[in-house]
């Protein structure tokens, strides 16, 4: 069974815990710019999406990168950057069409959610169920993979 | 089935690959030119600056890996195609022969007609075996010139900066990387840099290099002369195509390929640097020379060679340039198109800039100097041509708000 984060806008209520609990967990501070996920607000709509990296199947990012420092786990899909082999170019940043990896020049490095290893921080905050890790094949998430494809110069494998 | 890769760059690497992976029994045979592991160009820069050692440059880090692919790693040069015979000849005199061939042997700097361009202390920055060189020669406080701006240039000059040299660089056009920068953004660019104790010489040419006292004197066509221990070549770059002279390989600037990078001899196709293939947005055979789309080519090319038919539809240019903390760049159509509308947010101040390229409700090209956060959505709006609705005009007023835009448009809140 392969879990993902799943994410329904529908059921956020903004409250930003996602975004402290992720923001903690990886940078041990409680400021919401540290960050791998993050939730936009459209408050004239009354909508708020929380956005992060869809572990999308054709990682545009693991593609582009010239030094093989980002690989797929291949039991749960999920790509991960290795620091070690890093070297900062951000390729990977302009090459990921949703944006969703990130350029930290305090370390520079690149950064992206990598599902905490498997137990998402994110997920455990969320009060609503607005994200949660389970192997539900849901309509958002879905959605989005889908755009990702259709950013390909060629009709993927 | 005997699959012959030419070239072990970035486009052969993932066509070896990829073959592979469609193709569980043909023999694969992956040709390099230089004698090192694959390797990756792009990671010589931080090679330079110590950030990673050689190996941190190889294209793949586990070992053993074209073993363990059933890829035979080879070295040798190829000298001659005879595209008839489906045969290589290399330097050394033998000869390989192939059911199918793959050209990927990319580019090779270009030496201006400059006196004293052959001279000690003069290096392209091309291979790893030119990044031993500088990195000998680009010690803490030594005087050096870099003859280029261009993207590559650039890069390059992030690289020597970091390591402290003495740095002159010498541009012939007005600005700084005038090919992936605007005005505003280029002229930014070149006060950062000024500001970080970089001289930018523009609109003047090297004229002449000379012995002098630090070993090289190099002399602008203005009369300037500058002393260095250093020079290093940066002025474009020149597709790999010598070997096919007489092959009845078709070629403009570089290898022409059509939808399928097939090129104009059977079972012969191109992918990479070396090759002319087309431009997502302009829909033309345009030479993109960059790592992504190389990536991109490789593995569209070695689908089609394994018979998994994949029409390529076109790459999209794109850039990104970090210069000692200012980060830029660029995608697309960022010169905007005719009858397009452009959205421009300057702060000067901040050293911030994005400029959004429109036509009619799509965007087409972008540019952005100091802000990362996201900037991979250019992209993503860019190649899906999504239909920006009603934030279009929203985008026209904030052009920083782009990131909204496109969640807001994919997820149906307009
Ligand atoms: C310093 C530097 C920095 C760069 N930075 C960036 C960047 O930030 N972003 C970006 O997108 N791109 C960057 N590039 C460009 C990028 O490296 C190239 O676009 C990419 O390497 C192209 O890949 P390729 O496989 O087509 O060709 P190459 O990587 O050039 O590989 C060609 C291969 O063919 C071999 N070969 C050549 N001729 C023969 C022959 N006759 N016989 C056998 N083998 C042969 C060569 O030895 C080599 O193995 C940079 C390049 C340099 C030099
Ligand atoms: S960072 Fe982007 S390209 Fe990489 S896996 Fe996530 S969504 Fe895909
Ligand atoms: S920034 Fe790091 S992970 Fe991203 S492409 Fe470059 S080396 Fe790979």
């Amino acid at each position: 069974m392969q879990l993902a984060l799943v994410i329904d806008p529908g059921k956020c209520t903004s409250c930003k815990q996602c975004e402290m609990a992720c923001a903690y967990e990886k940078e041990q501070t409680f400021n919401p710019a540290k960050s791998r996920i993050r939730i936009f607000d459209f408050h004239e709509e009354a909508r708020f999406v929380p956005y992060t990296c869809t572990q999308c199947d054709e990682a545009w990012c693991q593609q582009a990168c010239p030094v093989n420092a980002i690989t797929t786990d291949h039991a749960s899909g999920v790509k991960i950057v290795h620091d070690n082999l890093c070297v900062g170019c951000k390729v990977c940043t302009i090459a990921c069409p949703f944006g969703t990896i990130n350029y930290n020049a305090d370390t520079g490095k690149v950064i992206k959610c990598d599902l905490c290893g498997g137990d998402p921080a994110c997920a455990k905050a969320c009060p609503t169920d607005a994200i949660t890790y389970s192997d539900v094949e849901q309509s958002g998430f879905e959605k989005m993979k889908a755009w990702a494809a259709k950013t390909d110069a060629a009709a993927q494998s | 089935m005997h699959y012959l890769v030419l070239g072990a760059g970035p486009a052969g690497v993932t066509a070896a690959e990829t073959l592979r992976k469609h193709d569980k029994t043909a023999k694969i045979t992956l040709l390099g030119g230089e004698p090192e592991p694959p390797y990756s160009r792009m990671a010589i820069p931080y090679y330079l600056i110590e950030k990673v050692g050689e190996d941190g440059t190889y294209l793949r880090q586990q070992e053993n890996h074209y073993q363990d692919h059933g890829i035979d790693y080879v070295h040798g040069t190829a000298a001659a195609l005879q595209g008839k015979a489906k045969r290589i000849k290399l330097t050394d005199g033998s000869e390989i022969q192939f059911d199918k061939l793959l050209i990927c042997t990319g580019a090779s700097p270009i030496t201006p007609p400059v006196p004293g361009l052959d001279r000690d202390g003069v290096y392209n920055c091309w291979t790893l075996e030119d990044a031993r060189h500088i990195a000998r020669l680009a010690q803490k406080g030594e005087p050096v010139v870099l003859m280029g701006a261009g993207f590559i240039g650039s890069i390059i000059l992030e690289s020597l900066a970091l390591k402290g040299v003495n740095l002159t660089v010498v541009e012939m056009g007005d600005r700084m990387v005038p090919r992936m920068l605007d005005e505003t953004a280029g002229v930014m660019l070149q006060q950062w840099c000024e500001n970080k104790g970089v001289r930018v010489m523009t609109k003047t040419m090297i004229s002449e290099v000379t012995d002098g006292p630090e070993g090289l004197t190099v002399h602008t066509k203005d009369g300037d002369k500058l002393d260095a221990k250093l020079l290093v070549v940066a002025a474009g770059v020149q597709p790999n195509i010598g070997f096919l002279a007489s092959s009845g390989v078709e070629i403009e600037h570089g290898i022409l390929v059509d939808h399928y990078m097939r090129t104009s001899v059977p079972d012969v196709y191109a992918a990479g640097d070396v090759c002319q293939a087309t431009d997502f947005s302009t829909q033309k055979a345009e030479m993109l020379a960059i790592q992504p789309v190389a990536v991109e080519h490789g593995r569209i090319a070695a689908q089609n060679m394994a018979g998994k038919v994949t029409p390529h539809e076109g790459s999209l240019n794109m850039n990104v340039l970090e210069s000692m903390g200012l980060i830029t760049a660029s995608f697309g159509l960022w010169m905007g198109v005719e009858g397009g509308d452009s959205a421009k947010m300057v702060d000067l101040e901040n050293n911030r800039y994005l400029r959004l390229e429109f036509d009619g409700n799509k965007l087409v090209g972008g540019q952005a100097v100091g802000l990362t956060e996201h900037v991979g959505i250019l992209r993503g709006l860019i190649q899906t041509e999504l239909d920006l609705g009603p934030w279009k005009d929203k985008l026209l007023k904030s052009p920083e708000r782009l990131p909204e835009a496109y969640i807001a448009v994919s997820h149906g809140i307009i």
